[in-house]
């Protein structure tokens, strides 16, 4: 092992989260094509939007017959927490110039977890930048083999890619549902997605379970847990390791 | 075009709502109810994007496959599975119901 991953744990843990989360970048590609976007568009949202929960929203929405403008809107809302994400980064890098738009770029779930995890500074923004540089470069390669492979496969429900999607996002969901609320919020958003679907256009649906979800947040419980839904779908520090 | 513009505006934003956390003062985004609001939105969203795309076809709710796939991502989930897993038991238990001849 190089020695500068064998001396720093935050490089370290980066490295190996890097390519756990690059990797399902793999079916992100994949069900994006299935959804009806080409490869360039697809390739856009891993370069740009770069935050996987709002790119799996934008097709989850245009996969089930969503306008863009409601699949934009679901992935601009999934998107808030990044910027509480920032905030904190913020605090631990103060980063200035061309490096404070690059750290914002890569500010997503499991590079903040990867640098909040260590307490030593240097240890801090080493674990960031691994994480954010590293799941992002292997990120948008995995991206580009899932949406060739999805191009190359012709129909995506022979495939069950209609199935995979669902299961992303349950997987996406499911580390965040540590604690009664989270499940009381999931729940009542899928019921109010149930109920909705009938009555007004595919897309809406998502959004109107978005206020829901937000109302809960503004006016519920003060005494839910902070940091709830704000777990990474890739925890680099499992319980038991350190 | 109409589907271009929209993946680019969805891009800027994301950006720009990245970035904003790095120009606030720190106490806007501490407040803890903002802090709430942000986590219980991606819960929310994220529920409701498993349920429309397991039971929703346009506007109509339907039972097919899609259902099958849940379950069985909910099953490797419990055994802990890593994410890729999940989806390929999801691909895997779509298809497999659909040879058998569900929709």
């Amino acid at each position: 092992m190089p020695t500068f991953l064998s001396q720093s744990p935050g490089a370290r843990v980066g490295l190996s989260i890097a390519v756990a989360t690059g990797l399902y970048g793999v079916s992100f590609g994949a069900l994006s094509v299935a959804s009806g976007l080409d490869v360039w568009q697809t390739q856009a949202l891993s370069l740009l939007l770069f935050s996987g929960g709002s790119q799996f929203a934008f097709i989850g929405v245009i996969a089930g017959g969503g306008t863009p403008v409601a699949a934009a809107s679901a992935a601009a809302l999934l998107g808030i927490r990044n910027a509480v994400y920032g905030m904190q980064m913020n605090v631990l890098l103060h980063p200035t110039g061309w490096r404070r738009l690059a750290a914002a770029h890569v500010t997503i779930d499991e590079s903040l977890a990867t640098s909040t995890g260590q307490t030593d500074p240097v240890e801090q923004k080493r674990g960031f930048w691994v994480a954010g540089v590293g799941i992002f470069v292997l990120w948008n390669l995995f991206t580009l083999v899932g949406a060739l492979a999805g191009d190359a496969i012709g129909d995506p429900r022979q495939w069950g890619l209609d199935g995979a999607a669902v299961a992303a996002f349950l997987a996406l969901l499911w580390p965040r549902l540590r604690s009664r609320e989270a499940g009381a919020v999931a729940a009542i958003c899928a019921l109010a997605t149930v109920l909705a679907v009938p009555l007004v256009p595919p897309g809406i649906p998502i959004l109107i379970a978005a206020v829901i979800a937000a109302l809960i947040g503004w006016f519920g419980s003060r005494n839910a847990p902070a940091g709830e839904g704000m777990e990474p779908d890739v925890e680099p520090y499992p319980k038991g390791t350190s | 075009m109409n589907l271009w513009l929209l993946i680019i505006l969805a891009c800027v934003v994301g950006f720009l709502t990245k970035l904003l956390g790095y120009l606030v003062p720190k106490k806007w985004l501490t407040n803890p109810r903002i802090a709430r609001v942000a986590g219980t939105l991606t819960i929310g969203l994220l529920a409701s994007l498993t349920v429309a795309n397991a039971v929703a076809t346009g506007q109509e709710l339907a039972v097919d496959s899609r259902l099958g796939a849940l379950v069985a991502a909910a099953i490797a989930l419990w055994l802990k599975a890593p994410f890729l897993v999940v989806v390929i038991v999801g691909a895997a238990a779509a298809a497999g119901l659909r040879l058998l001849g569900l929709p």
